[in-house]
């Protein structure tokens, strides 16, 4: 009877925990249905070139096109992978392969705390500080894709990081013992043999970046200026997919707020294509 | 690793919960004393003045509670249509779809063209500012500064202050894609506070030593110019109620109506509606 019992117990916590890991997929589900649902519509009645290839957004005069804000958000992604996956990467290596305990153990949670700061002070140190230091060097009105970029660029640098790291670290020790014993340096043992047998983490860590980054929003809204046309220069000022949703949510009606959800559409495309790269990144190195 | 964030994520749980209900203790008691509950919400240029005249009101009658929410004029319209307030604040106009809402005009606001301090331009014609909003004028050089970019700034679409901006100013001209957005009359005069360069603009009321109002058409931008109609750019303020409101809600609406309600809009900046009539 007692064994029994046992049973059951194990039995009812099993499936209560299944519940909850399946909630998550629920979720899931019930957000990209409520998504596709809201956007879906628009993108039939408007047709889908001419949202995402359409060139003019003003959707209270019926315009829809996001085009702009596409290639703004890749532009200011690819700038913030420019930007923030060396120094990451720098970082990273120096974590795995060179920092003692002690080092490690305060450079550790100091890179925890830095994702851990909201994007809304990101963002407001990037307007005070990083703003006006543009305009003043570099010209413009400083609000540009530059300043974005630098802002997104250390705020990928939390997930860059660890991945880059865990990746590092799972490079078994006979791979080190292994070149040294050859007679290789440190750093030649590093940049030979350890970085390319992570290089499908790293490769990862930089793809989840660029996720972290496409999806940022207010930061972004604070520092990039908004405007509607694809940036000339890296000191023009450019709206993301992000920064569309939460500028104009407020005050949308209709089909403006259609456009937001399909603005949404895309974004959830992007960023589920984006996630599917770095996993298939990943399991590429397990299969070999 | 996992077992630590568990924990955490548990004591965060606590720790919202015991937050929550002692804030549902606080919030039920003063239910007890204040009986009549009016709900306001919607746009944000409209909000700071309701909560002023709101906690006038409070004080003189304080077995009332007002909450004043922002959102947004559309956001607004929308929680009236649906009767979730009880008052709905616009600063645009209604829409063909909204009609069914009765509107008051409870003051109006005039929009001041801001630039920074150190710009030593202070007045421009509606011409102008139309043509620079338009992407036409590009360099302040052509008014008369120096060789360098405007940095014009704008609301974003669907804003109240933007629509009333494109109604008086750029007379059907479309916003030129490449001017700065911002969403709120804060973050567009904060960039023109800091930005030597930029041009934007906010609420009369909003204008304080950081920027200047522009003369537009050689009219100092003020309540005494507006009320004379001399200043062009001014729209008004709306209250919007669905059917026939509250008891509660209309108390409140016949205090701001009232003079002394007006005299507050009035100190902060607003055209009262009796003086504008």
């Amino acid at each position: 009877m007692p064994k029994n019992r046992a049973v059951l117990i194990d039995q009812i916590i099993k499936q209560t925990m299944r519940i909850c890991a399946f909630s998550s997929l629920f979720f899931l589900f019930l957000i990209f249905l409520f998504i596709l649902i809201e956007g879906l519509p628009l993108f039939y009645r408007v047709g889908v070139g001419n949202i995402i290839a359409g060139f003019k957004w003003a959707p209270t005069k019926g315009a829809f096109g996001i085009f702009p804000m596409i290639v703004s958000s890749f532009l200011v992604t690819i700038g913030a992978l420019i930007l923030g996956a060396p120094l990451g990467l720098a970082c990273a290596v120096y974590l795995a392969e060179y920092a003692g305990k002690k080092k490690k153990l305060f450079l550790k949670p100091a890179l925890e705390l830095l994702a851990g700061i909201p994007s809304v002070v990101y963002g407001f140190l990037g307007v005070i500080y990083i703003v006006p230091l543009i305009r003043t060097y570099c010209g413009g009105s400083g609000f540009s894709l530059l300043a974005a970029a630098i802002v997104l660029g250390v705020m990928i640098l939390p997930t860059v990081i660890s991945i880059s790291y865990d990746a590092l670290m799972s490079v078994p020790r006979t791979y080190r013992e292994g070149s040294l014993a050859m007679g290789a340096t440190k750093w030649q043992t590093t940049y030979r043999v350890v970085i390319p047998a992570a290089s499908s983490g790293i490769l990862a860590s930089f793809i989840l970046g660029m996720g972290r980054a496409i999806g940022e929003t207010m930061a972004v809204i604070m520092v990039a200026g908004n405007a509607l046309r694809i940036p000339g220069s890296i000191l023009d000022p450019l709206r993301t997919l992000t920064s569309n949703i939460a500028l104009e949510l407020a005050y949308a009606s209709g089909d403006h707020r259609l456009g937001l959800f399909s603005t949404g559409v895309v974004l959830l495309i992007i960023i589920m294509i984006l996630n599917y790269l770095a996993n298939f990144v990943i399991r590429q190195k397990v299969i070999k | 690793m996992a077992v630590v964030t568990f924990m955490r994520v548990v004591g965060a749980a606590i720790i919202c919960l015991l937050i929550s209900a002692a804030c549902g203790n606080q919030t039920s008691s003063q239910v007890v004393y204040r009986r009549h509950v009016v709900t306001i919400a919607g746009s944000t240029s409209v909000m700071p003045f309701t909560e002023k005249l709101a906690e006038h009101f409070m004080i003189e009658h304080p077995n009332f509670i007002i909450n004043v929410q922002s959102g947004g004029s559309t956001a607004g319209i929308q929680a009236c249509l649906n009767r979730t307030v009880d008052i709905g604040m616009s600063s645009r106009e209604l829409k063909h779809e909204e009609k069914s809402l009765t509107e008051i005009i409870i003051c109006y606001d005039g929009i001041a063209v801001i630039v920074n301090p150190e710009n030593p331009i202070r007045a421009l014609s509606l011409q102008q500012i139309r043509d620079i909003f338009a992407g036409v004028l590009t360099n302040w050089k052509a008014l008369g500064w120096i060789d360098r970019r405007i940095d014009a700034v704008t609301r974003e679409e669907g804003s109240g202050t933007r629509s009333a901006f494109e109604e008086l100013v750029m007379h059907g001209a479309a916003i030129d894609d490449g001017i700065m957005v911002q969403d709120s009359n804060g973050s567009v005069k904060e960039v023109v506070a800091t930005d030597p360069y930029a041009i934007g603009y906010v609420s009369l009321g909003m204008v304080d030593t950081r920027v200047v109002a522009l003369h537009v058409d050689y009219v100092r931008p003020s309540v005494e110019t507006i009320l004379a109609r001399q200043y062009k750019i001014v729209r008004p303020f709306l209250y919007l109620i669905n059917g026939t409101p509250s008891g509660p809600a209309q108390q409140f609406i016949t205090y701001v109506l009232s003079k002394d309600g007006q005299k507050i809009l009035e100190r902060e900046g607003l055209i009262p509606v009796y003086a504008k009539k």
